[in-house]
């Protein structure tokens, strides 16, 4: 076979490499969406789950979701942000910042199940909150602080360095020129990674099977300290542990879980390319 | 004017704005704090795992922790078949995604014209945002029946969890490998294209040796996601906590893995129990071999290039 | 003679890295003149100059001996507040930084952060800082675009009435023509003879023959030591050293 035979030979087959690669993740989203669609209703988001989950909607699911992804929003942001502004502003080049990052990039290698035992371990029983929103908030927070740590401080470090020696030569203390010359234009960017660790948190399963999901609760949380449904959970419920459980339904909940995640990376890639336009330097 | 010059006052003064002083104090004290946080969350996690888990370190023989047996209404907690129906998962899944993914990112990379490449790029990234627990359903409801009508006797194999083990891991293994293909100096590849290669030879013997450490890194993070990945693979993989016997057919039997254990089992479990804390220590198990992969990779590339390489990843 | 703005005594200065950026360096520059640090590239100037407001602190890991006395105190002890020394002692850098955002917000940035309030306050000192800048006429209609949109001699007149603004008794230019038109640095030079009668200022020129041009009194650097300074009548027609004079010369430099 001559050299240029192989050279042919070698692109049909990168291609046709490609195609397996990149065919089956269509077909995945079609074919959910083929199957999910014609549940999807008002009724389906908006009732609750009757006649032992088998009809009826996923109020409870969907709404125990959107409070878990409020929550681990509240618990993540502040100190992934604040880390984020430690490590790109204030942090030297010692051992204790090497440490930091070596906890970051390690917390972001924990597989998410033994983020549930750590939760399980320390919120539900250590502290005693029992399987609740708060024991599951702060477990999917802590699991979603190193994309929004790493997201962020890129962010902040993208902020151009004369902007920061302008405001100090202007008489600028170093928070204020943190508040007013790089927070607001790192901002696209922090938001991005916000956005990307939630869609992320709102997937999830592990993590929350023993800090706060409940397998049926039709009725809605109380406070914090109440469990809650959460979609991810309610699809493996579903899919594995009732028995007789029509399959529309199941493609149902699948298309809901799959649409919210999507729709998080969604808005994070036009948040970023929104911002990128705008931006003047 | 006088009044509005104050702050600009001729001397240099001391603290003249104290009260601002001391909001600032306070916030970068906030923030300081804030940046050790995640050396005390990791340390943390790491005690609460103990905490539960060691009394199965302390109360399990170790001959029996390491036996051939996990059947825990019995009290045989030998945690070997988990770890083997973990590997076997692993192996499978590194098996399928790594030359899957290496050839994409080459394609995407070298061959693929740019409109293209515009349209790929997203659709793998998509892939990245499908939560496990969507891919494990359709894994089991449409994968595994379509695995036992090739002939095996059931479609909840480890190959089912490989197979989408790998898919998840794709989007990773593609960043990286990019990322790893494109920091090749543009020279290797012209001197090579210069004295007469073809473009794929170039690439097959100048661009992937040159690439290799990016590529370990890809191998060994696809790995670590393998091994730590439950919801999918707790649903396709049968959950049958036997040693596989050895031949060809080993990647076509129902196993049980380590995450998947934990996560099917816990639920049922007596706080407290041996079987509780035998839960936890696969749960140190799991996390020291996420370390144990962090620190082989770290040392490949560093920490800053694997906390770049991590973030394809998280 | 008067006593000096700004002293410096026996200055030394180590980068993290071991090397020495300056070598015992003193000298005094005095009020109301134009005071050019002029030498080859690395001989110190810049760093010389980012000394005098302390924005060479954030330089990690750098050694410092000696003095920068401003108005006879010195400009390190550690009860000074470094926010007000950089309202004293302003700086314009080599290339035109402008803060995103409109002209005005540019020019009020460091005034509302010393705690200037009134808009009437801040309206005045904007059209007072670009008027001495030579910028007003130009910018008036449009306070409120945004400074990206200037030229690049405007963005750089801009930054000089950014530091204008602040009122500052010192202001230290780094080579603010680097990136000029001949035009541009024209105007920026005669704006020059105009600003020392209310401020002293100290700059790093771009040429030699800039130098000779703007200052009044005049230092050469070279690798970090104090070579000679003094007026510049002597300093460029009949230099002390011979060093002086081949750098002036054009024989190296």
């Amino acid at each position: 076979m001559s050299r240029q035979q192989t050279h042919k030979l070698a692109v049909v087959v990168l291609t046709a490499v490609a195609a397996i690669v990149v065919i089956p993740i269509i077909l995945v989203i079609l074919y959910v969406v083929w199957q999910g669609l014609p549940m999807l209703s008002w009724a389906f988001l908006t009732e609750p789950p009757r006649n032992g989950m088998t009809e009826g909607g996923i109020m409870p699911a969907l709404l125990g979701t959107i409070i878990l992804t409020f929550g681990t929003a509240i618990v993540s942001f502040p100190l992934s942000i604040a880390t984020a502004i430690y490590l790109a502003e204030y942090a030297g080049d010692n051992r204790l910042t090497r440490w930091i990052r070596m906890a970051i990039v390690n917390l972001a290698g924990i597989p998410s199940i033994v983020y549930g035992l750590f939760g399980l371990g320390m919120f539900v029983l250590f502290l005693g909150f029992g399987t609740s929103i708060i024991a599951g908030s702060l477990t999917l927070g802590i699991m979603t602080m190193p994309v929004v740590i790493s997201t962020a401080e890129e962010a902040i470090l993208a902020v151009p360095q004369q902007f920061r020696t302008v405001s100090l030569s202007l008489g600028a203390s170093r928070w204020q020129t943190i508040r007013y010359q790089v927070l607001p234009h790192a901002l696209p960017g922090i938001i991005t990674g916000i956005i990307l660790g939630l869609g992320r948190a709102a997937g999830e399963t592990a993590p929350i099977l023993f800090t706060v999901a409940a397998f049926y609760l039709p009725e809605l949380p109380r406070s914090i300290f109440d469990q809650t449904m959460a979609l991810p959970y309610h699809l493996y419920v579903i899919a594995t542990q009732v028995p007789g459980m029509p399959l529309q339904i199941q493609y149902g909940v699948a298309l809901v879980l799959l649409l919210i995640v999507l729709s998080f990376t969604l808005v994070a890639t036009l948040v970023r390319t929104q911002m990128r336009r705008r931006r003047e330097w | 004017m006088a009044a509005a010059n104050q702050p600009l006052d001729a001397s240099i003064p001391p603290d003249e704005i104290a009260e601002r002083r001391w909001g600032e104090l306070i916030i970068e004290g906030v923030i300081r704090v804030a940046g050790i946080s995640s050396i005390v969350i990791i340390a943390l996690i790491f005690l609460f795992l103990l905490r539960e888990g060691l009394p199965a370190f302390l109360d399990i023989p170790l001959r029996q922790l390491f036996g051939t047996r996990w059947y825990p209404i019995e009290e045989m907690f030998g945690l070997l078949p988990l770890l083997v129906g973990s590997l076997i998962v692993t192996v499978g899944a590194v098996a399928i995604s790594l030359p899957l993914g290496l050839t994409t990112a080459i394609y995407l990379g070298e061959i693929a014209p740019p409109w293209l490449r515009e349209i790929l790029k997203p659709i793998i990234e998509v892939l990245a945002g499908i939560p496990s627990i969507v891919l494990g359903f359709l894994g089991w409801i449409a994968l595994a029946p379509l695995i036992q009508n090739l002939g095996a006797p059931t479609g909840l194999t480890a190959f089912t969890g490989s197979l989408i083990l790998a898919y998840m891991s794709l989007p990773t293994i593609i960043s990286i490998a990019e990322d790893a293909l494109y920091a090749v100096p543009k020279e290797y590849r012209d001197g090579a294209l210069a004295i007469g290669a073809t473009q794929w030879q170039a690439i097959w013997r100048v661009v992937l040796p040159a690439a290799r450490p990016g590529l370990m890194i890809a191998v060994m993070l696809g790995i670590g996601r393998a091994i730590g990945e439950t919801m999918a693979v707790m649903m396709v993989t049968g959950n049958a906590a036997n040693i596989p016997s050895l031949g060809s057919g080993i990647f076509f039997q129902p196993v049980r893995t380590m995450t998947a254990t934990i996560a099917a089992e816990m639920g049922e479990v007596a706080q407290g129990s041996l079987h509780y804390s035998t839960l936890f220590a696969i749960g140190i198990v799991l996390f020291l071999i996420s370390f144990a992969i962090n620190a082989l990779a770290g040392r490949l590339v560093g920490v800053e290039g694997l906390r770049r390489s991590r973030g394809g990843m998280l | 003679m008067t006593d000096p703005l700004i002293a410096v005594r026996n200055l030394y200065l180590t980068y993290a890295d071991e090397t020495e950026a300056l070598r015992n360096v003193s000298l005094d520059i005095h009020r109301n003149q134009v005071f050019v640090l002029f030498g080859p590239s690395r001989a110190g100037k810049s760093t010389l100059l980012r000394l005098f407001n302390r924005l060479s602190d954030l330089i990690e890991g750098t050694q410092r001996r000696g003095e920068v006395l401003l108005a006879g105190r010195d400009i390190f002890a550690p009860e000074v507040n470094v926010s007000a020394l950089r309202r004293r002692v302003s700086m314009v850098f080599a290339v035109p930084t402008p803060l995103p955002g409109s002209i005005y917000a540019n020019i009020t940035y460091g005034l509302k952060l010393a705690g200037v309030r009134s808009e009437e306050e801040l309206g005045r000192r904007v059209e007072r800082s670009l008027r001495q800048a030579a910028l007003w006429d130009e910018v008036k209609d449009r306070l409120e675009s945004s400074a990206f949109a200037l030229s690049g001699g405007q963005k750089q007149r801009l930054c000089i009435a950014r530091s204008l603004a602040l009122e500052p008794e010192v202001i230290l230019l780094d080579n603010p023509t680097s990136g000029l038109d001949p035009i541009s640095t024209a105007t920026v030079e005669e704006s020059l003879y105009e600003l020392k009668a209310r401020y002293t200022i100290v700059m790093v020129p771009h040429s030699v023959q800039q130098a000779a041009r703007v200052a009044d009194n005049a230092a050469f650097l070279l690798d970090g030591e104090l070579i000679e300074s003094g007026p510049a009548a002597r300093m460029f027609v009949h230099p002390q050293d011979k060093r002086t004079e081949d750098y002036i010369t054009g024989r190296f430099g």
